[in-house]
């Protein structure tokens, strides 16, 4: 493992996200016009008998993580990019581990996906969440964790496929549904009995209900009707592993 | 350090049911400038990706400084530059950040890698443009940025994948001559692949690949001067009636080639003096000429380079 070249890697992308202007500004924009749009407009229609907010207060997480999600997945276009432009081979002849390679992108895209989170997090006044210190540290690792698990997906399909195009629709046809079942859109209680038992298997359903606990950590009659914390964390940290786990196999298995 | 840096043994690579690389045999010697010529298809690029690790051969071996390609990847990787025909900086970021990030893939970091970057900006013309984005440089002075990133930490041997494809002719002299610089001045041994005639007659020695066969070796002066005579070349609108008339009444035999005949002449002036005689008015232009590249490419390959290369690349 050659530590020097995954920080090289994973600092340019960072870099590169940053420069693209356009990028940033879509990537701060677009969670805030949904949140708005949808939390507003579908405010009175929403009722739930576990949760006692408004809609705004009840999407703003799933909105967190609809950003942390996307933002990740995304962020590895940039090895097909990178395999279409020759960035990739000078990478594939230099004499580093294939290890190195999966390291540097996916960190470096988890952070990337974790920063669009955790910025996201300023406007919880505006949601009428009141944070605790203890509640932004968890947030922060948790949101940490769901990066790296999606981030390492998103490479286990970005090392296969050869098209930005083919990578949109099939992540599309994943995280959508993915991501809409999580809880963010709406909670399991009121739901149909076959949602109910998707949601229950949707590991991002956990990585969801581990951000509502660390959102209202102070108050615990907020947090009722949530899965356990240990095992939301548990089961969202063993995506992360399981996640690198598959891109570092995926490079053993196509290893250019 | 004159040991061959390049040795590859009945180096077979197949795609399918086709043969890229079909049993070539090389080698390259330390400390010189060589060049792989062929026409699109030949087999350069397949020799060319093996070399660097991408490619794994089908049968047959190759190695760079006496290291397998296969079985020891990762020490042959420690003594190569690779220049990709493909852009391989990023764009976005500037030429230096391109250049330390290169040097942080070999592990170096810190002052010396510092230092290098400075010494590769003076030689290759870039320290003004250094932090400039790479998008935002001439096609020429891309290309040098990426002979520079694959010069970084020094390696023995340069492998460069048509690096002249796309530069106007300033550029393309200006890298032959950066390109003989880090031969005399490093002692790294070039490798670089070419359909470009010009650029091949500029290496110490060539190699001719040709449907994934190498057609002959040599540096071009000894290939060159291995054809006898003179190479007569007429120009006419309509060539195979005139090949034959020209034929029977002069006693030699030519080639035609799309709108011209090439006869090879002991005595070049006397068959181009007959020539114009006899068929003066059935020809639009006559040449004579030693032969060149692209006539030892003919005379062991049996037909032109250029009917194979794509249109409008080669000159």
């Amino acid at each position: 493992m050659s530590a020097l070249a995954a920080k090289s890697l994973a600092s340019r992308e960072l870099k590169s996200f940053f420069r693209q202007r356009s990028r940033v500004m879509a990537a701060v924009l677009t969670p805030v016009v949904l949140w708005l749009m949808l939390g507003s407009g579908m405010g009175s229609s929403f009722r739930s008998e576990v949760f006692r907010g408004d809609f705004l207060e009840y999407f703003f997480p799933g909105i967190v993580v609809f950003s942390v999600v996307f933002a990740g997945m995304y962020s590895t276009i940039s090895t097909i990019q990178d395999r279409q432009a020759g960035f990739l081979q000078s990478v594939l002849v230099a004499p580093i581990p294939r290890a190195s390679l999966v390291l540097g992108k996916v960190v470096g895209g988890a952070t990337i996906a974790l920063i669009q989170g955790v910025v996201l997090l300023v406007l919880l006044p505006l949601a009428g969440v009141e944070l605790s210190p203890v509640g932004l540290v968890l947030a922060i690792g948790i949101l940490a964790l769901i990066s790296v698990a999606m981030t390492g997906m998103g490479f286990v399909f970005a090392w296969r496929i050869d098209s930005v195009q083919g990578y949109h629709a099939i992540m599309n046809l994943i995280l959508m549904p993915m991501w809409m079942l999580s809880g963010a859109f709406f909670p399991a209680d009121g739901a149909s009995a076959w949602v109910r038992g998707v949601m229950a298997v949707n590991p991002l359903a956990y990585g969801l209900a581990a951000l509502r606990h660390a959102l209202y950590w102070g108050d615990e009659t907020l947090r009722a009707g949530l899965p356990a914390m240990w095992l939301c964390v548990g089961i969202t940290a063993l995506c992360g592993l399981l996640a690198v786990w598959a891109s570092a196999r995926a490079v053993a298995k196509k290893p250019f | 350090m004159h040991d061959a840096a390049v040795v590859t043994e009945s180096l077979t690579r197949s795609f399918g049911d086709r043969r890229a690389l079909d049993g070539v045999d090389l080698e390259v010697p330390g400390g010189v400038l060589f060049g792989l010529l062929g026409p699109n298809g030949g087999g350069k690029s397949t020799l060319f990706r093996i070399l660097s690790t991408l490619l794994p051969p089908t049968s047959g071996s190759a190695s760079v400084f006496e290291h397998d390609v296969e079985r020891d990847a990762a020490r042959v990787r420690e003594s190569i530059g690779v220049v990709f025909q493909a852009p391989s900086v990023d764009k976005e970021l500037t030429v230096r950040e391109n250049l330390l990030h290169q040097g942080h893939l070999y592990g170096l970091a810190g002052a010396s890698v510092k230092t290098r970057i400075d010494d590769l900006l003076v030689r290759f013309g870039l320290s003004d443009r250094a932090s400039d984005k790479v998008g935002d440089l001439s096609g020429g002075l891309a290309r040098r940025v990426e002979v520079a990133k694959g010069m970084i930490h020094k390696p023995r041997l340069l492998l460069l994948d048509e690096p002249s494809t796309g530069l106007d002719p300033a550029a393309r002299r200006e890298l032959a001559e950066q390109l003989a610089d880090v031969r005399d001045n490093d002692g790294t041994t070039i490798l670089l692949t070419t359909h470009i005639l010009e650029e091949a007659d500029e290496c110490d020695r060539l190699a001719i690949l040709d449907q994934g066969h190498k057609v002959c070796e040599g540096s071009p002066g000894e290939l060159k001067s291995a054809i006898p005579g003179d190479v007569v070349t007429v120009d006419a609108p309509e060539t195979k009636r005139l090949a034959v008339d020209i034929a029977a009444a002069l006693d030699v035999s030519g080639k035609t080639i799309g709108a011209g005949i090439r006869f090879e002449a002991r005595d070049g002036d006397g068959l181009a003096v007959a020539i114009r005689d006899k068929f003066a008015g059935r020809i639009t232009s006559l040449t004579i000429g030693r032969p060149s590249l692209e006539d030892v490419f003919l005379a062991h390959t049996g037909h032109a380079f250029r009917i194979d290369t794509e249109t409008g690349e080669t000159t």
